[in-house]
């Protein structure tokens, strides 16, 4: 019978003798994670439940990065709870100072391969199927099960498979890759499906742009997005695997919901406007608007391709004086590595300011809250009214270019403006 | 839980994210008592006003979007909500609904009869009632139905784990 990719991975981590679409079934997890705003929820419902002991520590990640470093003394107390609760279960704590953005991190050290299939207490657990894994963001209650059972219940859903061709132009990236598509089937054109990525064009994309698409499959309403493995992403997982993994993509004669061509060769740069991330226009649409704040950061694009593309544009050049700039690097090593490579002070002489990985004002946490009024162009995944701060606030949801470009005119432009 | 009746209390529009109805910076609350006083707050905190114990929330097209933050069905139970009739639903918030007991069913028919101050009955076996009138939903799955009716995901987890502990 031929199959879907994530019907593949599904069939592999459950007792069914074969799954179709809608069947509800119960998928074992590889790896489960949870968050410092996830994971405390759940360790109440875990113990509800009556479970002393998670089901394998060998599976289990914990991440402090939401409210990281504590913004208040509620946000300590989740800290050290995460913390002390992981070092009784003997799980993986990633605290302040050693890991970063839960997606960004899990993936850099080798939690994530091919084939996997990770339930993450964050909606953005999506992120990984950038690697060719089944990762999909749960509750708190279905990770406290995951966390005692080992596995969650899940509807098989259907695929929606979009074909990448052609190659993106100048000042193009992944980011519009994922805005063009949401455009184009809306915020809930993806429900009870995963948007699968093929073609050219998608075997053209880095690791760092395809996390980037991944990432916002979940704001078409998608279960996950997912690309078959290829040699870049072995690469990628080169000395970094945790565990072995092989590669398979969907059979040429599968079932799918929908198919969509999307011809990158055209593509402009694109944002989202207030206040949904299907909201969609190209960014000579959306403009001028003027800028108050620049945000480029989070699980999204947080990457060194990001910052490199964000400091071709900052460097030598300054900040408008009515904008304010926050770069926020996804993790400790991204943060080291751009350190290393010049970028950090290329920001901070420009006129930026440079954070420690966190998730920060991304979810409207910390680090660069929004006031009435203000509008900001960001690198990261959702605008929805008051995401950032006031309800009265304005996001615009961009690619690193495009964010870079408007920290230097002060206002929404072509990146191509910047001279 | 196979039948949960209260009044409906009409939500509008499409597409209602999880950020409007609980801001994140809330997110760093456990209590869901305390939860209860951040519902809405992005969307339309009046609306807090009128929750009453066995109220029962009518809403749009896919509804909860967005984050997977329990905070949103926790305040929703914390302030005396007892079920969620919709057009349609986010697939997070739905399974986070049913992993709480939190009664919800998709049943466009019944969403548009109903106004506020309707009675509202859900029947998880496939019926909604609105003022006595019923409506055909789409039955849930067995696995589905299981979890209603141990009462949500805790309590069968509660069992689940039980029983392995007796064989």
């Amino acid at each position: 019978m031929a199959h879907t990719l994530v019907e593949k991975i599904l069939l592999a981590h459950c007792d069914a003798g074969d799954v179709r679409p809608g069947d509800v079934v119960t998928v074992r997890c590889d790896v489960v994670m949870a968050n410092d705003v996830s994971g405390p929820v759940a360790f109440r419902a875990m113990e509800k439940m009556g479970a002393t002991r998670v089901f394998d520590p060998s599976r289990v990640v914990m991440v402090a990065d939401h409210f990281m470093p504590a913004k208040d003394v509620k946000s300590a107390e989740l800290q050290g709870r995460l913390q002390r609760w992981s070092d009784e279960q003997g799980v993986t704590f990633y605290g302040q100072g050693r890991g970063g953005i839960e997606h960004t991190l899990l993936c850099e050290e080798g939690w994530i391969v091919p084939g996997a299939v990770i339930a993450g207490g964050d909606s953005h657990t999506c992120t990984y199927g950038a690697l060719g894994a089944f990762g999909t963001g749960l509750g708190s209650t279905d990770i406290a099960s995951c966390l005692a059972l080992g596995s969650f219940w899940q509807a098989v859903p259907d695929t929606i498979q979009v074909e990448l061709t052609g190659r993106t132009g100048a000042f193009v990236t992944g980011k519009d890759v994922i805005l063009a598509v949401i455009g184009e089937i809306g915020v809930g054109g993806g429900t009870n499906a995963v948007l699968e990525f093929v073609g050219p064009g998608a075997e053209a994309l880095s690791v760092d742009e395809r996390l980037a698409v991944a990432n916002m499959a979940v704001e078409a309403g998608s279960e996950t997005g997912i690309f078959p493995a290829d040699e870049k992403v072995g690469r990628y997982l080169d000395g970094r695997a945790r565990s072995p993994w092989s590669a398979e993509r969907s059979d040429p004669d599968a079932i799918f919901r929908q198919r969509l061509e999307l011809d990158l060769s055209v593509l402009e740069p694109l944002v989202a406007v207030p206040h949904l991330p299907g909201n969609v226009k190209t960014v000579s649409e959306a403009g001028p608007v003027s800028i108050d704040q620049v945000y480029i950061g989070n699980c999204a694009n947080g990457t060194m391709t990001d910052l490199r593309q964000a400091a071709s544009i900052l460097r030598g050049r300054h900040v408008h004086p009515r904008t304010r700039a926050i770069v926020v690097p996804a993790t400790q090593a991204i943060w080291r590595e751009a350190a290393a490579e010049g970028l950090l002070d290329q920001f901070v002489e420009a006129g930026a300011m440079v954070s420690t990985p966190t998730c920060g004002a991304c979810f409207g946490g910390s680090n660069g809250i929004l006031a009435p009024g203000e509008n900001a162009v960001t690198t990261t995944n959702r605008n929805f009214r008051g995401r950032m701060g006031s309800p009265e606030a304005g996001v615009y949801l961009a690619n690193a270019w495009v964010a870079a470009a408007a920290a230097v005119a002060g206002e929404l432009v072509h990146p191509e403006t910047i001279t | 839980m196979t039948r949960v009746e209260g009044v409906a209390l009409v939500v509008p529009g499409d597409d209602v994210d999880t950020d409007v109805m609980y801001p994140g910076a809330y997110l760093n609350i456990e209590d869901p008592a305390q939860m209860a006083q951040y519902l809405f707050e992005g969307f339309d905190p009046s609306l807090r006003g009128r929750v009453v114990d066995g109220t029962i929330l009518v809403v749009g097209s896919n509804f909860g979007i967005g984050s997977s933050r329990e905070h949103v069905p926790l305040a929703m139970q914390g302030s005396g909500i007892r079920g969620v009739v919709g057009r349609s639903f986010a697939r997070i918030f739905y399974r986070n609904c049913v992993n709480l007991g939190l009664a919800i069913v998709a049943c466009p028919a019944a969403a548009d009869a109903a106004r506020d101050g309707s009675r509202i009955a859900i029947d998880a076996t496939g019926t909604v009632e609105v003022d006595s009138v019923a409506f055909d939903a789409p039955r849930s799955s067995a696995l589905v139905l299981e979890l209603g009716a141990a009462g949500g995901l805790v309590e069968w987890t509660a069992s689940r784990l039980s029983d392995s502990r007796r064989t």
